[in-house]
């Protein structure tokens, strides 16, 4: 392999080599430092001899005069093999427990490829989390990408954790799998979940990428694509039901806008490149099901809003290529709600098509309608007697406010370690709307109140 | 003149080359040792700019670069009906037979199946004088598509030797003049098929969503957008016009969306019935589906493969329907081109050529007529929009707003509520009223006009007192007030909010729709003559057939007549009762 003595810049994250030949777009680049170590990149642009190349690692130590460059001839690669469950890699992909080397079945491509729209198949099997707020109000489906929105001082990792460890498809026993991908999380958050599934015996089925805060910012673009290969080939080649966690996907999109600075690109909103949405989802389409293949690719990646705004582009693009968001809200958790799951712009599209007879529960659209519908209104009457006073609500709106605190203290509240099973959660959302005048509960069905309200209404 | 250049640099999808002496902007070239699909889209001097429809990991310079020495084109024949493509036109579906269930590069397929044949009935004899988009024959796509086989632009002369049969889409049929005619014909993407004149549209498209048809109705031949943030409904009302709206043909183009939509449609159309010709919605369906992982070069192509699709079935005489979800992706897809060929960025990084290329889209929609002799046909046009952050002053949004002339402005507070579809009444808007009120005279519901300026009257003051009722509280205000607001709510959750996956409450009818409205300002005009009778607004507000008004939505048109005997008898007994009040 031709080394290339011809290093003409190094600027932040990038690298440009002049000189070379043959050189393709996308291909992975080898720095040799001084001291003989190496760091890899990927070259971003390619103009007749001059190779501009975006690393994977840090610059620190590259220089201009004792440094080398050699290509690969081919794009990054990730090498797969059963033997990679329970094992610890960093960002990029290489190993960093002792567990000694992994012998690859295969190479595979970490940028992937589009799944064909016409072979996928459409996600629509209940996954029980035992969350209530999720299970009822925010169904997570076999193949969905359900991001949650958090924010700094948040409890999403205790309530990531908390999914990971009790999903499961009811009445079903098949193989599953953990892909855990941390992007710049600190040191106590990575151990965090990797005690849990420890404690929990979750870690003999988990693959972990490992990028830590004070690791460098630029292998986190690598880390989700790289978790996303193991899981595709877990999945699809493998047959397993494999759940990715990404976290913190705020700090995948920093260093996608430290890349897009260094190149100077028209910054877009808030300095994060024009193509992010694009970016995005070439890393959230990876999830899904495809038709023939028995395994599939649930997605949950977090991410921690900046400023607590939805709005903010990061936030804002992934909601528009996930389907659906869970959202936690600080005021939920000051009230001391734990998962303080803010139901109302929470949101799952796959909802619809995985619930209801045969699937859930007959009655688990309408009693879920009803419920939203019920605090929305509950929540309003208690803004208005905020400004107003107590004395102005109707009797209604004060049934209604009651309710509303109800819903959040018995519904969404729960333990960390309680599971509710779905129909204990149902049945606790009609138990909590015998608060609410019959005359209202336009959303369920008569012949449902009958079936599922149990006795002693109002 | 060179037909071959050379690759001198990769960026992307972008890619430039040296060499072409006489390349053509917009001519598609075949890029690298695999041959991958592209298009100029720059000529300086002597280096050409190319998008590339695929993946360019691996391409090097030095590698070749080919003319093709034509356009971006389309195929319009028969076999467009019931078929998936990529922004391209190539088939998923023969896509997926040669690379499996991941799309990989360098795949060829015909946009019309090369290997189907068809049965072709001529309706041109022999010996007559045809022009550009005369018929010469049919051909039945699928039990609901007849499809009109045309003569191919440009070509015009006697007809010869056109016989029935069953033929290939590459097969001759017939001769015009001197050109040896197929069923099948290619035209260029970008450049809007041919018509005679264009008529002001006069007819709404009819899609059983209740807020739209009532409130904000769209044109057959018209255009609309519906912007919103994320998860605010804009995929759903899509895909419930492409379900439900009576098109004769329906081009549905995922333009960097979600994979599990276009899967969605996929499984579903296939199973739901089209209510007029009673054969599955798949088989008036085209699909487009460039999905926001696939290449990005391709998603700006993929609305107008789309449109030009559309139009091939227009000039047939049919009523085209173009759902485009999401007109922003497309425009980021520009503006990612864009800021690689480093042009002057305007607003928001967006191409100053955004606005003409918006309005070049739009503009292909229209009531055309085409053909000798004429005939007419429509393609409506509704868009996506996806602006960050729901922000309405996005450029995408300003640029579409100038071109349509309906706006469906969804609303996130509404969506949070669960009040679907979340479009808001208060600032949407239709400019298509006064095309279509001859439409609804014709139709024996001349009142609608004035039935819906007062529903929209009622909402309208609805917000403007519940501002007040925020601060003073309800009970402060009049009972005329206090009714205003009764009649609001029910407006806004009996007639507006329409369940999309409610098997009976997905699509109302017209004539449906206009009986339910008017029991609901019948309601408010005996409750307005009740209150000023001094009934109390409390009977009023718990009068039994207010559970019936509520219920309608679910009920057969059939039983709406009842509704409104029941709604008559009871304020007739509430008159007397706050009549023996008065006394
Ligand atoms: N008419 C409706 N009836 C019932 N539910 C609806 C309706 N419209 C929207 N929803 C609910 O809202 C969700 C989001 O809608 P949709 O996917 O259409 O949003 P969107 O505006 O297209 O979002 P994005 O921009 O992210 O694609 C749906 O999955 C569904 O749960
Ligand atoms: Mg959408």
């Amino acid at each position: 392999m031709k080394e290339y003595r011809s290093i003409r810049s190094i600027q932040g994250p990038l690298i440009r080599v002049d000189g070379v030949t043959g050189v393709g777009y996308s291909e992975v680049a080898n720095i040799r430092l001084e001291d003989g170590s190496r760091r890899m990149g990927k070259v971003l642009d390619i103009s007749r001899d001059s190779a501009l190349i975006q690393l994977f690692e840090g610059t620190e130590g590259i220089n201009i005069n004792g440094s080398g460059v050699s290509f690969l001839g081919e794009t990054l690669h990730f090498g797969v093999s059963p033997e990679i469950l329970g094992r610890v890699f960093n960002g990029v992909g290489k190993i960093i427990d002792d567990g000694g080397e992994i012998i690859p079945d295969k190479k595979l491509d970490i940028d992937g490829f589009p799944i064909n729209p016409y072979a996928r198949d459409y996600p629509e099997e209940f996954i029980e989390t035992g969350v209530s707020a999720i299970d009822a109000m925010t169904t997570l489906v076999r193949g969905q990408k359900l991001p949650i929105f958090s924010a700094s001082g948040l409890p999403h990792n205790e309530l990531a954790a908390q999914i990971a460890r009790q999903a499961r498809v009811v009445g079903k026993d098949e193989k599953f799998a953990v892909v855990f991908a941390a992007m710049g999380i600190t040191f106590e958050e990575a151990r965090f979940f990797q005690k849990d599934f420890a404690r929990t015996g979750a870690l003999e089925r988990s693959v972990l990428f490992i990028n830590l805060a004070d690791d460098p910012a630029i292998e986190r673009i690598a880390t989700p694509r790289v978790a996303l290969t193991a899981a595709e080939y877990l999945a699809f080649e493998k047959d397993m039901h494999v759940l990715v966690i990404l976290t913190d996907m705020t700090n995948y999109c920093d260093a996608l806008r430290e890349i897009s600075a260094a190149r100077k690109e028209i910054p877009g909103r808030r300095g994060y490149p024009g193509y992010m949405y694009t970016d995005l989802a070439s890393i959230f389409e990876r999830a899904g099901r495809i038709k023939g293949k028995k395994g599939s690719i649930t997605q949950i990646p977090i991410l921690t809003m900046p400023e607590d705004d939805k709005t903010h582009p990061i936030p804002d693009l992934t909601g528009y290529i996930t389907e659906g968001q869970v959202i936690i809200s600080r005021v939920l958790n000051k009230k001391g709600i734990y998962p303080p799951i803010d139901v109302l712009p929470s949101l799952s599209r796959l909802k619809e098509k995985g619930i209801g007879e045969g699937k859930t529960r007959e009655d688990h659209g309408n009693v879920t309608a009803q419920l939203f519908a019920s605090y929305a209104r509950g929540k309003e009457a208690k803004e208005l007697a905020l400004i107003l006073g107590e004395a102005s609500l109707t009797e209604d709106d004060v049934k209604f406010a009651a309710f509303a605190d109800e819903f959040e203290q018995r519904f969404v509240a729960q333990s960390v370690n309680e599971s509710r099973d779905l129909a204990a959660t149902l049945d606790l959302g009609w138990e909590l709307l015998k608060k609410i005048p019959r005359k209202e509960l336009k959303r369920v069905k008569e012949e449902q109140i009958k079936k599922y309200m149990k006795a002693g209404t109002d | 003149m060179n037909k071959k250049g050379k690759i001198i640099r990769v960026a992307g999808p972008l890619i430039q080359a040296v060499g072409l002496d006489d390349v053509k902007m917009y001519e598609v070239v075949h890029v690298g040792r695999q041959g991958l699909i592209g298009e100029v889209i720059e000529i300086q001097g002597e280096v050409i700019s190319v998008q590339v429809y695929e993946e360019t990991g691996g391409i090097a310079p030095g590698e070749p670069v080919e003319a093709t020495g034509s356009p971006l084109t389309v195929e319009l024949g028969p076999g467009l009906i019931q078929s998936i493509y990529d922004g391209i036109q190539r088939p998923l579906e023969k896509v997926r037979e040669q690379t499996g269930d991941y799309i990989l590069r360098g795949v060829r397929a015909a946009g019309l199946a090369r290997d189907k044949k068809w049965e072709f009935k001529p309706l041109a004899a022999n010996g007559t004088q045809v022009q550009e988009f005369s018929i010469l024959g049919t051909v039945k796509e699928s039990e609901a598509i007849e499809s009109k086989i045309m003569v191919p632009p440009g070509v015009s002369g006697k007809v010869s030797g056109i016989k029935a049969g069953s033929f290939l889409v590459t097969d001759d049929i017939c001769k015009v003049g001197d050109t040896p005619v197929q069923m099948m014909f290619k035209w260029p993407v970008r450049k809007p098929l041919p018509y005679t004149k264009k008529i002001q549209p006069s007819e709404p498209l009819v899609t059983g969503t209740r807020v739209i048809d009532s409130f904000f109705p769209v044109a057959k031949g018209g255009t609309g957008c519906i912007p919103g943030p994320f998860g605010s409904g804009k995929t759903v009302v899509l895909h419930q016009l492409a379900k439900w709206s009576d098109a004769d043909v329906v081009v549905y183009v995922g333009c960097g969306e979600r994979g599990n939509e276009m899967t969605d449609v996929l499984t579903e159309f296939p199973e739901l019935l089209d209510p007029r010709s009673g054969r599955p919605l798949l088989e008036r369906t085209v699909l487009i589906a460039n999905t926001s992982n696939m290449p990005v070069a391709a998603r700006e192509a993929s609305i107008y493969t789309g449109i030009t699709i559309a139009e091939y079935f227009r000039n047939q005489g049919m009523d085209v329907a173009v759902m485009a979800d999401s007109t922003s992706r497309w425009a980021e897809a520009l503006r990612e081109m864009s800021g690689r060929l480093e042009e002057m960025p305007g607003e928001e990084g967006y191409p100053a050529y955004l606005t003409s290329r918006i309005a070049g889209f739009y503009e292909r929609s229209g009531v055309v007529e085409a053909g000798t002799p004429p005939r007419t046909g429509s393609v409506s046009v509704v868009g996506a929009v996806s602006p960050p952050g729901g922000d309405l002053s996005d450029p995408v949004v300003q640029a579409t707003l100038r071109m349509v002339k309906v706006f469906w402005s969804l609303e996130s507070s509404l969506a949070y509520q669960r009040h679907f579809p979340a479009i808001n009444w208060l600032n949407s808007y239709s400019l298509y009223i006064d095309d279509i009120t001859d439409f609804y005279e014709k139709n024996s519901m001349k009142e609608f006009p004035a039935m819906r300026k007062q529903a929209l009257k009622i909402l309208q003051e609805e917000s403007s007192l519940q501002e007040i009722v925020r601060l003073v509280g309800v009970e402060s205000i009049s009972d005329e007030d206090r009714l205003t607001l009764e009649t609001a709510k029910i407006l806004r959750e009996d007639f507006l909010h329409q369940h999309a996956f409610d098997e009976q409450d997905a699509y109302t009818a017209v004539s449906k729709q206009f009986k339910m409205l008017g029991i609901i300002m019948m309601f408010h005009e005996r409750a307005e003559k009740a209150v000023k009778k001094g009934v109390p607004i409390k009977q009023i507000m718990d009068i039994p057939c207010k559970e019936k008004i509520a219920r309608m939505k679910i009920m057969d048109e059939a039983e709406l007549p009842e509704v409104e005997k029941i709604l008559k008898e009871n304020f007739a007994a509430l008159q007397v009762a706050g009549g023996g009040k008065e006394e």
